[in-house]
């Protein structure tokens, strides 16, 4: 029998174990093949909705759903957290039970927020990057009569487009709320721009400004004084504050460190088009877990997943070489306000335009927030 | 020495770009650090330099290969 073991149930790691159990599924009903999931979790998130958490536009409960109702038949599901790879022994050691033997290994480990990089960060700041901090986030944002808020963005993040939208969500839900006039809001970021794509950055500028914005550019942040209510940058420049939202540096799960096979950061260093662990061939890597330089987002999770399901379909069924390739795609939505959105989509070798931002793009980023699970599932 | 050097490939890479996955590398890294940016991004030549000399770091200097730019950079602070 050849063993699929699958790490990580988040977007990547659900997707590539649906799509291939969907595609060969008459092989494990035979016992020609299994395919394992391991997650230390038993119920997925879906984390674009924390920004609609902050704002009371989306419910925590519309964005939680037992793993287990989510899964192709055929899956094994184990709820464990692994603790260690041996890629020469070919197994994932786990907490609590028995050794995972497998043939191929997917580590879809995902990245998860570091912060304690910036001193100060965690007591002086909000952010909307867990259920957690989106609910304390809406708990403060309920409360808010006005004042200066600044937006800070930590290097590497998840989702790089979510600081353009949630100032340009809270410009305008400031003003429905009449607090607008009472309120500064201060836009900052790590570049000499106010976003890394330089078609977006060209377009989000004027936007930003058109809606009163300051833009603070070349801004890193290095710490926070929750008391004194300032947050520094290490280019040496201070913004005081009263709301602080962080986007905060991310890293990688301490898995990969713990079995000696990542980088600086927890990052498993990745072919940027076979999305196998450099070096081996019978080890895939995908989602935010990579090195890769390209957006960690759930739609690029989705693309990879697509790629190394027909490889590993491939692989286990053939002993076939992988032949399909990762372009470097991503598509990602962005909010311009409550009414409005636009979206960008690029890859390796194109990078993206911004369309003019429409009611029916907002629209179709709605509809997609509650058909998600399809996608999951690989239905759709 | 040559050994030493840290190379990250952000060649096609749109988003977060070549400047961010620099900055990425350079907070993990050990001050004397020498790291090489790979980049077609034309605006890389000049995004690099203009954020090392803001960050305090040290500028090294760019090599045109072709298609793309080694864009070089020392952490020292």
């Amino acid at each position: 029998m050849k063993r699929l073991v699958i790490v990580g149930a988040g977007t990547g790691g659900l997707m590539v174990a649906n799509f291939v159990a969907r595609d060969l599924s008459r092989e494990i009903a035979h016992g020609e093949i299994s395919v394992t999931l391991l997650g230390d979790k038993d119920e997925y998130i879906y984390q674009p909705g924390f920004l609609y958490v902050a704002f009371d536009l989306m419910r925590p409960a519309q964005l939680i759903r037992p793993i287990r109702e989510l899964l192709a038949p055929g899956i094994e599901f184990v709820h464990d957290r692994a603790v260690r790879i041996d890629p020469e022994g070919k197994v994932v050691e786990r907490a609590g039970g028995e050794a995972l033997r497998y043939d191929y290994l997917v580590l879809a480990t995902g990245s998860g927020l570091n912060l304690q990089e910036v001193p100060g960060l965690s007591e002086g700041a909000h952010w909307f990057y867990t259920l957690e901090g989106a609910l304390q986030l809406r708990d403060e944002l309920r409360r808010f009569a006005g004042g200066r808020v600044v937006l800070t963005v930590g290097v590497p993040h998840k989702c790089p487009v979510a600081p353009l939208e949630f100032t340009m969500m809270f410009d305008e839900w400031a003003r429905v709320r009449g607090i607008r006039e009472q309120t500064e809001l201060v836009y900052t970021y790590p570049l000499g721009r106010a976003h890394s794509i330089p078609s977006v950055a060209e377009w989000a500028q004027p936007e930003l400004e058109h809606r009163g914005v300051r833009v603070e550019t070349f801004f890193n942040m290095e710490s926070v004084e929750p008391d004194q209510k300032v947050v520094h940058s290490l280019e040496g420049t201070d913004i005081a504050y009263d709301l602080l939202v962080a986007i905060p540096p991310h890293r990688g799960d301490e898995l990969g460190a713990l079995s000696g096979l990542a980088e600086a950061g927890n990052w498993y260093p990745t072919d940027r088009n076979r999305l196998n662990l450099n070096g081996r061939d019978d080890v895939f890597v995908l989602g935010d877990a990579t090195n890769l330089p390209i957006s960690k987002a759930g739609s690029v999770a989705h693309f990879e997943a697509e790629v190394l399901a027909d490889n590993l379909v491939g692989l286990l069924a053939e002993g076939s070489p992988p032949a399909y390739l990762y372009s470097g795609r991503a598509f990602c939505f962005i909010e311009t306000g409550l009414e409005r959105a636009t979206f960008i989509s690029f890859d390796y070798l194109n990078p993206p335009k911004v369309p003019q931002p429409t009611n029916a793009v907002h629209w179709f980023k709605q509809t997609y927030n509650r058909i998600h699970w399809a996608n999951l599932k690989a239905v759709m | 020495m040559a050994d030493n050097i840290m190379v990250i490939d952000a060649r096609g890479s749109f988003c977060p770009g070549p400047l961010m996955e620099l900055i990425r590398a350079i907070k993990s890294a050990e001050i004397g650090q020498v790291i090489a940016v790979l980049s077609n991004d034309s605006g890389s030549k000049k995004d690099i330099p203009l954020w090392a000399g803001k960050a305090g770091q040290e500028f090294i200097g760019v090599e045109a290969h072709g298609e793309y730019d080694e864009i070089t950079v020392r952490k020292v602070r």
